[in-house]
């Protein structure tokens, strides 16, 4: 199945948007996933190993907490895994490319 | 809220009015009726800023009649990248007049309520309860979870939008039978697990792009046509230009808008955050790590100290403003602990201290003796010692 990986947590999948995961599961896809890029689990796991709160994982367009398996449900190769997180604000500049004129300090 | 105004109770148009809203009054959706329902009702913008300037700009364009505005900021070149109801000119001006000012001048007959305070526990109640349809356009925690709340305990629609980089979040809540926020995520993420809004960055067209989707709920609620976004997330990806939309459900186990609601009035939302408030002692000691300002770091780089000074920002950040320190981008600093010398002590900075108190902390568990951090980083070297160096 293929899980989307959202902006804010690229950074922690080598900056990959998508990730093709095997497993018959929900909860199987997510461990091949936090396998693969361990960095991820302490954002989406809590210590527990449960989904945090701030955190939703919609299978296709379904919330997996509201489907009757959870994350036992099963999943095939077309199904699509959204992960979902809190996001806030935008505080910030662009940024300069090496080939694109400089900048100056001024607006 | 205003579409439950009797008709006739509804305000008449102006022959002016008629003129100006003359596309508005051959839809059959919107016709004299929808118009007049805008004039009368009451809108609220929670922030004028990137989500708050088209969302401001496009209701007063409407025909909405009373558009009270919510903030406390003052314009800071930075933000015109994005928040297009400021010009070059209002830097250093309050949000408020600056966009009553431009509200105002597209539309003579608005009325603009400015509300310059920060929203909090103690009067958003009292602010919110005359309006009919609220607009959130914050850009942090606290607020978003104390205007749900507020508007879920007022009854009151809340036309929500959210942006981060190049992604953004638009939806309905607190609506009649639909979910609210806190259905959606019941608690915020603890403060530094995710980039904050100071490290993010945002595309600037993108909260035009949801500012807008969040304008079109606002009038169709006042009208009462066509499906607002009750019950559905929509998922803007502007990079890949992208529209994706989710089931979202009303949470019967809600705290706020469940079938046994536990928070039935306003609560401190800092705290609900995890913000919790600096203590004295924290000013110089913060988790284990000594803090220095940074004119005592500008102190002992001219008294020709030995100061191994750490930047941990990303390159393209550096490539912006630098203040002499050896880039070493944070996530790369496990990997790069050999060009760190652990018997100098290391002064580690970041834009705004936030970054670098997280590595200090490493840097202390990974056995380093001396580690401190450069409160308020190069932000606060830019305020305080050179004005030259840029800000972002």
């Amino acid at each position: 199945m293929t899980i989307f990986i959202p902006t804010p947590l690229r950074q922690f999948a080598n900056g990959k948007d998508t990730f093709e995961a095997k497993g018959a599961t929900v909860s199987e896809a997510l461990t091949h996933l936090t396998e693969t890029h361990p960095d991820l689990r302490k954002h989406l796991f809590t210590g527990e190993g449960k989904v945090r709160s701030f955190v939703n994982l919609y299978l296709n367009d379904e919330d997996v907490r509201y489907l009757p398996e959870k994350e036992s449900t099963q999943v095939s190769k077309t199904d699509t895994l959204s992960i979902i997180p809190s996001i806030a604000g935008g505080d910030w500049a662009v940024q300069a490319d090496a080939a694109a004129p400089q900048l100056t300090t001024d607006l | 809220m205003a579409t439950a105004t009797e008709t006739s109770a509804l305000p008449e148009l102006t022959t002016d009015e008629l003129a100006r809203y003359s596309r508005h009054l051959i839809l059959p959706e919107v016709g004299m009726e929808g118009q007049q329902k805008l004039k009368a009702a009451k809108v609220l913008c929670v922030g004028t800023g990137g989500l708050g300037s088209p969302l401001a700009f496009y209701l007063a364009a409407a025909g909405i009649g009373t558009l009270g505005l919510v903030d406390f900021d003052v314009v800071d070149a930075s933000n015109l990248q994005r928040q297009i109801i400021h010009s070059t000119k209002d830097i250093g001006r309050k949000k408020l007049d600056s966009a009553a000012e431009k509200l105002t001048a597209l539309n003579p007959a608005l009325k603009v309520v400015k509300h310059e305070t920060m929203l909090t526990s103690a009067n958003a109640l009292e602010i919110l309860k005359d309006y009919d349809v609220v607009a959130d356009g914050t850009d942090n925690f606290p607020t978003r979870y104390l205007v749900n709340d507020a508007c879920v305990l007022l009854g009151i629609p809340n036309a929500y939008g959210s942006i981060f980089r190049f992604e953004g979040q638009a939806s309905v809540f607190a609506a009649k039978e639909g979910p609210c926020y806190r259905c959606l995520y019941p608690e915020p993420p603890p403060p530094g697990l995710v980039p904050s809004c100071a490290e993010g960055g945002v595309l600037g067209i993108l909260p035009g792009l949801v500012g807008v989707i969040q304008a079109t709920e606002v009038i169709k609620l006042i009208l009462g046509n066509g499906s607002p976004l009750i019950g559905r997330l929509l998922l803007v990806d502007s990079l890949n230009m992208k529209f994706r939309e989710l089931k979202l459900r009303k949470n019967r186990e809600c705290p706020v808008c469940g079938d046994n609601p536990t928070v039935t009035a306003l609560i401190d939302y800092q705290n609900f955050c995890g913000i919790v408030p600096e203590t004295p002692q924290e000013k110089n000691v913060k988790n284990g790590i000594p803090q220095i300002t940074v004119k005592e770091l500008k102190q002992r780089l001219d008294a020709g100290e030995d100061v191994q000074l750490i930047d941990v920002r990303e390159p393209y950040e550096y490539q912006i403003a630098q203040i002499g320190g050896k880039l070493i981008p944070q996530n790369d600093v496990p990997n790069r602990l050999n060009e760190i010398d652990r018997n100098r002590e290391v002064v580690v900075h970041c834009k705004s201290g936030g970054r670098s108190q997280r590595i200090a902390e490493f840097l202390q568990q990974a056995g380093y003796p001396r580690v401190v951090n450069v409160a308020g980083g190069i932000t606060a070297w830019s305020d305080e010692i050179d004005p030259k160096v840029p800000k972002y």
